[in-house]
Formats: C-alpha cells, sequence, structure tokens
C-alpha cells in the first residue's frame, strides 16, 4: 500500500515535458517534489502565479508571493504573476495541460465531489469546479477508501458534486485506474496489492483485463 | 491629468452606508485592503454584503468585521480558516453564497466591462447552477451567470500616482484589478503614492479610470496565513 507521498510519486510519472500543471491542496501539491529533473515543467497556482519554485529558506517568505493554498513560495526564472481574471482564462481556456486534485468522492463515470459534506463541512469550491468543468486532463489524488474504511470509487457519488464527467485518472493508495465507459478500468496495483484488495475496496464496477501489473515507482 | 488623491482612508469612504455592497481584493490575506477594512469596523456600517474570495481570518481581514456582525451576506468561493464564520454560517446569522472562483473574477470583470451575464462550465450539473439558465455550445454544457452589482470596489495595490494608476506585485495582484471599475466608485489603498509621471505607462497594471479615489494607506501587516519555509543545507 502507498502512503500519501507514494501517490504523488507515482502521479509524477503522468507529468510531461512541457506541461503547464496546476496542482490542488493536500496530496497533489507533493507531486512537485518527485518530477523528473531533466524535464521542463512550470506550475501554475489559481491565486496568479505560474513557474512556482519551492519554499523560501527561512527569513525570505513574502508575505505578497503565495499559493492557493496561502503558503509562502518562491518563483523561478521565466514565472509570472497575473491577476485572478487571467489566472482562471489559462483553466477555462485549457491552456493548463494537467490538473491534479483531491477528492471525497469519484463516480465511475468520472463525477467528482470535494467540496461540501451536508450539515458538516462547507468550506467552499474555490477554483475546484472551474478546475474540473474545463481541464481536459484531470487525474484525482486521494486514498481509496474514508476514514470509515468506506470505498471512495462509487457507481455514483453520494456528496454534492463539484462536477460531471470529468476525472479521467484515479491514483489511490492502491491502484492506478482509468474511468472508461464501462467503468472504472484497473492499470496497476499498488506494491504488495492483490486485486482482490482492490475489489473490496472499489464499490462501482471495476473492469480487470488482463495482467495488472504493479506500480513502478 | 485627473486628480484622483483623497487625504485619508475616512474620505476614501465617505458615502459608505447600511446594507451596500461591497467588493474587497485579496486573496487569503494576501493583497486585501487593510485600510479600509479598518475603516468599515471604524463606521459600524451594519448589515454589508462582501464580495471577495474568502472570509479572513478569526481576528484579521473580513474576520474583523464578522466578529462585530457587521457582515450580512458574503459571497466568496472558499471559506475556511475563520471558525467565526462557521458559526454564523451554520447558525443562518450569515448568509452564504459559495461562487466557483473563477466565476467570481470574472463576474467582477463582465460589471467592470459592460457583459451582464457570460457563460461558463464551471459548475453545470452541480448545486451552483440550479435555478439558472443552462446552455449548451458546441457539444458542452454551460450555466449563464450574471455580473455583480456593487456599491465600492476597495482594493489595494502596491504602487499608485494621483492619476489612479495602479501595480501590483507578486500574487498580492489577485482579484483586485478585475474589481477595479467593477462598483459605482472604486477606492484604491497603495503602499506607495507617488506624483502623476512617476510610474512607467508601460508598466501599468490599471489605469487610473477604473479608480475614483487613491490614497496612501499606512501600517500594513501583511500577515501571513501559512508561513512554510525549507532550511539551508
Amino acid at each position: 500500500m502507498l502512503d500519501k507521498n507514494g501517490i504523488a510519486k507515482r502521479i509524477a510519472k503522468e507529468v510531461k515535458d512541457g506541461y503547464y500543471v496546476n496542482l490542488g491542496i493536500g496530496i497533489p501539491t507533493l507531486v512537485a517534489n518527485f518530477v523528473r529533473d531533466d524535464i521542463s515543467v512550470e506550475f501554475q497556482s489559481e491565486n496568479g502565479v505560474l513557474g512556482m519554485g519551492p519554499f523560501p529558506y527561512e527569513g525570505e517568505e513574502d508575505a505578497d508571493i503565495i499559493n492557493a493554498g496561502k503558503q509562502t513560495i518562491t518563483t523561478l526564472p521565466g514565472a509570472s504573476f497575473f491577476d485572478s481574471v487571467t489566472s482562471f482564462g489559462m483553466i477555462r481556456g485549457q491552456h493548463v495541460d494537467l490538473t491534479i486534485l483531491g477528492a471525497m468522492e469519484v463516480s465511475e463515470n468520472g463525477d467528482i465531489a470535494n467540496w461540501k459534506i451536508p450539515g458538516k463541512m462547507v468550506k467552499g469550491m474555490g477554483g475546484a469546479m472551474d478546475l474540473v468543468a474545463s481541464a481536459e486532463n484531470i487525474i484525482v489524488a486521494m486514498m481509496h477508501t474514508n476514514r470509515e474504511g468506506e470505498s471512495k470509487l462509487l457507481r455514483k457519488c453520494t456528496l454534492p458534486l463539484t462536477g460531471v464527467g470529468c476525472v479521467k485518472k484515479i491514483v489511490t493508495n492502491l491502484a492506478v485506474l482509468e474511468v472508461t465507459p464501462e467503468g472504472f478500468r484497473l492499470l496497476e496495483r499498488a506494491p504488495g496489492i492483490s486485486i482482490d484488495e482492490i475489489k473490496k475496496a472499489t464499490e462501482g464496477t471495476l473492469i480487470v483485463r488482463g495482467d495488472i501489473p504493479e506500480m513502478a515507482i | 491629468m485627473i486628480q484622483k488623491t483623497v487625504d485619508d482612508v475616512s474620505e476614501a469612504l465617505q458615502g459608505v452606508e447600511d446594507g451596500m455592497t461591497f467588493m474587497l481584493g485579496g486573496f487569503g490575506l494576501c493583497g486585501i485592503p487593510e485600510n479600509a477594512i479598518a475603516e468599515l469596523v471604524h463606521l459600524e456600517v451594519k448589515d454589508i454584503t462582501c464580495i471577495s474570495n474568502n472570509a479572513g481570518v478569526d481576528d484579521f481581514g473580513l474576520g474583523l468585521l464578522l466578529q462585530k456582525r457587521q457582515i450580512k451576506k458574503m459571497i466568496s468561493s472558499y471559506v475556511g480558516e475563520n471558525d467565526e464564520f462557521e458559526r454564523q454560517m451554520l447558525s443562518g446569522e450569515l448568509e452564504v453564497e459559495l461562487t466557483p472562483q473563477g466565476t467570481l473574477a470574472e463576474k467582477c470583470r463582465a460589471a467592470k466591462a459592460g457583459f451582464p451575464a457570460f457563460y461558463t462550465p464551471a459548475g453545470y450539473g452541480t448545486e451552483v447552477a440550479e435555478g439558472k439558465e443552462t446552455r449548451e455550445f458546441n457539444g458542452k454544457m454551460y450555466v449563464l451567470e450574471h455580473a455583480f452589482k456593487a456599491d465600492y470596489a476597495f482594493v489595494k495595490a502596491w504602487k499608485g500616482d494621483e492619476a489612479g494608476n495602479l501595480i501590483f506585485k507578486g500574487t498580492a495582484r489577485n482579484f483586485n484589478p478585475c474589481m477595479c471599475g467593477a462598483a459605482k466608485i472604486t477606492v484604491a489603498e497603495v503602499e506607495e503614492l507617488v506624483p502623476a509621471g512617476e510610474l512607467n505607462p508601460n508598466e501599468i497594471h490599471i489605469p487610473g479610470i477604473f479608480v475614483q479615489r487613491i490614497f496612501q494607506g499606512k501600517n500594513y501587516e501583511k500577515r501571513i496565513e501559512q508561513r512554510t519555509v525549507r532550511q539551508k543545507i
């Protein structure tokens, strides 16, 4: 079974040379740590920066330079700052190549829920609805089950939706799956995880066709 | 040159009344109009509607107005990080309209640019689209969203001149530019106010035509919400 860093490490392999990438808060943020250093990638943060670098050295933090998680950051050579309209123009206009975000639930037709638990938690959708409605290439990074051990890969989402039919690929602590018209197609298993374990943890339709290799990370 | 300078924050906020709708720039606590917020607290205006991406934290930013129960309604995209906000929302004291972030920005821009409404894919098929007109373009579904209507826009810039021209710094730019000119009156506070002619016209982010009043702000705290650093190796 993978930990959060393991999930991020596997997703990092999906990041290709020349990509502009938007990383959501949580596991997605960790992906930046594992991207190969022989390829050129620029990270976009929807609050208005392209070309995000690592956290600043102690004492060099600038309150005017943060990411969408409100963390202090630095910029790399070639970076730019812009306003929110321009930022979401990049997103809605499909100029961003890859979007990686977390989720509470994903359904077998690619619906995603990640912004609200009625009566419990309402923090808001932030930029997630704009991102999922527009991006061509969306990867969800999440645990396969919730804290109660219930599957987060469902036939149908139970929580209020963030977007419909938009998720293409999911990387969890147990597996890599692709959303297809017939359901979740299992592509890879996490090291040491059996197909049966993945079946048990998946409430939605799971399609297992041919040999399912272990993830190479 | 048309002079936009006012002496101080109290002159800048003249005309502000109970029940009005205000736009406030900023993302989290980054680039928020600290002086205007302090003055709104001081003026004790009530029943106001605030259009702002976030709602501050408990003891800073818009949290200061929430503490005093001055806000009737918040229109935001993300409101975590604020316990008092959550309490008022769950108890029904505070009305909240959650709006996707890109839609929020575009509703400002539409108001500024003379568009009554626009179609966006964001929120289609979710509760955000409930009761709204939807339409298909090129095989994809979109939701009709309307421009905001606001009385004042309070924005914060890095540098500005007497003509109301503005330059922003880093990610403190965020929602500030799209709110300039999106309300009946735009009030800009700046860290450095210079005479007209001192800013290079090539480097202006927002032309003064979108700003009615500008003043030199003071005592900026610029609080950092998440101080993240790395160690020198």
